[in-house]
């Protein structure tokens, strides 16, 4: 037995640190037939790292403060400038977090998608999928009041409209706005509570949410494309999976692949075009926060538009916008039913009947074409198109227990297929 | 409550906003923004230094930065600095905020990043379309920015031009005032054409001096990219023996 072996002997008799290794990575089994949309989740994990990491460089040098420096300039605004100038590299870092956010939605958003046509959120991952939701909402959170750090023109508004909307909720609205507010206005107070929820608690919470999903996933085993359990058909003698491969070493060499083809179209974006025509970083944020110039056109940032567009198409109801604000938020939560509306009796798209397969592309078709109208400025011809487009969205969950129900579905096979 | 209704009556009013400013766009000239010419930049930042930063500071922008553009810190001191100054500090304003605030009764704006705000080909045209306007507080107005609170500060090169308009009628019968040309009615001390390749240089700085890590950041990006080709082949062929025993 040599040093190192007896070091691990000494560990694993005080921690479980082989076992761990082995549950989780090596001894984990995961199915062979794997595809393309199974990197998304590796990929978030990447993201979630990038973001940390640079996210701590960059709290080295950025100043929460809303007060005006010498030159009359907003020193959060000026911090940040400063890190694009005078910090070794400190453009790299901010290019690489402010490209990651939009990143981080980009493979939340294909890994959710995979979820929905694999069937991954079925029983008995229905916790896996819960977690998940809740660590897309703990993510909106996240970049909401990321945005608002760098206190740019767009920053200050767009955090302006959205405490807002909170004040639109029946008889408690005003307090509440005011409450996360701290002031009437978006100002120093609510800079230096969005830069601590943003660099400390949404983390935490983030983090705490991520290991959940992992443990809950390693507990009950990865769907796969087919949407059959491996589980059902194992060794006799080792009890292993007959469609599984340990997840070391097969899927970390295949995931260092996705890596790669990730970090390459990343590069690309963070080094020839970090603004990404405005869609990652806008051309009005390069301008202070000013509290007495209001911007033509306030838009929420690409990731938030197709709920934003829900918002504004809802008309209002004896002169509330609450009708849209609710509205908004069920489009989010509505998401948790999931795994309890789907009444299909399998789980992948593979199976699954023509009906199926034509609501799912209406709601891929409203998700984006909604994302889009937001972005744009509502004129009425834009909001009759967001308000079908709303409809679509809504009855691809509502008429789900239905659809799926009469839906002729083909049979699954015993075993995956490749 | 009443902050809260005037956001959304302000966001109802957001299409229509947008709407209007589409309409009084005007057609933008292509400033020759290019970065590697820095005969170009070194010229831009002499306009900058004699024109723009008596009234506008670049407050992010530290003099030294220019040695980027191929000066030394000789040259930078000598020529570009004013006496009190380091080559370390950053590009100020002679004139003090507050004074300013008074003075124009909002204060010029920075201009480190302005051409990030602001496409390039908008400050080149905006540069050129100064006219002549008694009836605004400093005699002049621009085509690119109406009822613009700034002068023609560079009047003394391209000289006087005045602003003609024709009457057009929209699809809907009402009548608008269109831009239709400038004439120069006071030659300066320099041509047109001179005029024009001075705020080409000008606009090129700003364009620089909005992000002078961008050719780095090229530079190192054709690198990242570089050896994440490489990367790929290992991972592709790692990943193929790995995975030659799945079936």
């Amino acid at each position: 037995m040599n040093a190192l072996q007896k070091l691990l002997g000494w560990v694993d008799a005080r921690f479980p640190l082989t076992a761990t290794w082995k549950a989780h990575l090596s001894e984990y089994y995961a199915p062979k037939n794997f595809n393309f949309w199974y990197f998304f989740g590796s990929l978030a994990l990447l993201v979630l790292v990038i973001q940390i990491v640079t996210g701590i460089f960059l709290v080295m040098h950025y100043k929460p403060d809303g007060s005006l420096n010498a030159a009359g300039v907003p020193v959060a605004f000026a911090s940040v400038e400063y890190i694009m100038r005078d910090v070794d590299w400190g453009w790299l870092v901010r290019y690489l977090h402010s490209t990651g956010a939009s990143a981080f939605f980009v493979v939340v958003y294909l890994h959710m998608f995979r979820g929905m046509i694999y069937g991954s959120y079925r029983k008995p991952r229905e916790l896996i999928w819960i977690f998940g939701v809740i660590i897309y909402l703990a993510l909106m959170a996240e970049a909401f009041m990321g945005y608002l750090l760098p206190w740019g023109q767009m920053s200050y508004w767009g955090a302006q409209v959205i405490i807002n909307l909170f004040a639109a909720v029946p008889f408690i609205g005003n307090d509440l706005s005011l409450w996360i507010r701290g002031d009437f206005v978006v100002g120093d107070a609510t800079l230096n509570r969005f830069f601590s929820f943003h660099v400390i608690a949404v983390p935490l919470v983030l983090l705490a949410l991520v290991a959940a999903h992992l443990v809950a996933l390693h507990e009950v085993g990865s769907n796969n494309p087919d949407g059959v359990e491996i589980k059902k058909n194992k060794d006799p003698v080792t009890h292993i999976p007959l469609d599984g491969i340990p997840f070391h070493p097969y899927y970390t060499v295949k995931d260092i692949l996705g890596v790669v083809v990730f970090l390459i179209v990343f590069s690309a974006i963070v080094f020839f075009a970090p603004e990404l025509g405005g869609y990652f970083l806008e051309a009005n944020n390069f301008i202070p926060a000013d509290p007495l110039k209001t911007p033509a056109h306030i838009a929420p940032v690409w990731y938030f538009t197709p709920y934003y567009a829900i918002l504004r198409a809802v008309p209002p109801l004896l002169g509330s916008q609450f009708p849209g604000v609710l509205l908004m938020g069920v489009a989010v939560l509505i998401f948790f039913a999931l795994p309890w509306l789907d009444k299909s009796p399998v789980k992948s798209i593979r199976y699954r009947g023509p009906i199926y397969k034509w609501f799912l592309a209406a709601f891929v078709i409203s998700f984006i074409g909604l994302g889009w109208l937001g972005i744009l400025p509502a004129t009425p011809l834009y909001t009759w198109i967001a308000r079908g487009l709303s409809v679509v969205y809504f009855a691809f969950f509502l008429l789900m227990p239905w659809y799926t129900k009469i839906d002729k579905t083909k049979p699954e096979p015993e075993r995956v297929t490749g | 409550m009443k902050l809260i209704k005037q956001l959304f009556t302000l966001l109802a009013f957001v299409p229509l906003a947008a709407a209007a400013s589409g309409g009084a766009e005007i057609r933008l000239d292509k400033a020759p923004v290019n970065l590697s010419d820095k005969a170009s930049l070194q010229r831009g930042a002499k306009m900058f230094v004699n024109y723009c930063l008596n009234c506008h500071s670049a407050s992010y922008m530290r003099y030294s930065r220019l040695q980027d553009l191929g000066l030394t810190e000789d040259q930078i001191k000598n020529n570009l600095l004013f006496t009190t100054e380091r080559v370390g500090d950053t590009m100020t304003a002679a004139m003090k905020y507050s004074d300013a605030k008074v003075w124009f009764g909002a204060a010029p704006p920075d201009l480190s990043v302005i051409a990030r705000s602001r496409d390039p080909d908008w400050i080149y045209t905006y540069l050129r379309s100064f006219y002549r306007d008694d009836t605004r507080p400093t005699g002049w107005n621009n085509i690119a920015f109406d009822k613009v609170g700034m002068p023609h500060v560079m009047a003394t090169l391209q000289g006087e031009q005045i602003a003609h308009f024709e009457k057009v009628k929209d699809h809907e019968g009402n009548e608008h005032e269109m831009f239709d040309r400038f004439e120069l009615v006071k030659p300066g001390s320099v041509s047109q054409a001179q005029y024009d390749s001075m705020v080409g240089d000008l606009v090129n700085y700003l364009a620089w001096m909005a992000e002078p890590a961008k050719p780095k950041r090229m530079q190192t990006g054709l690198l990242v990219l570089a050896f994440l080709a490489v990367f790929f082949v290992i991972a592709y062929y790692l990943k193929k023996e790995f995975w030659k025993d799945v079936h």
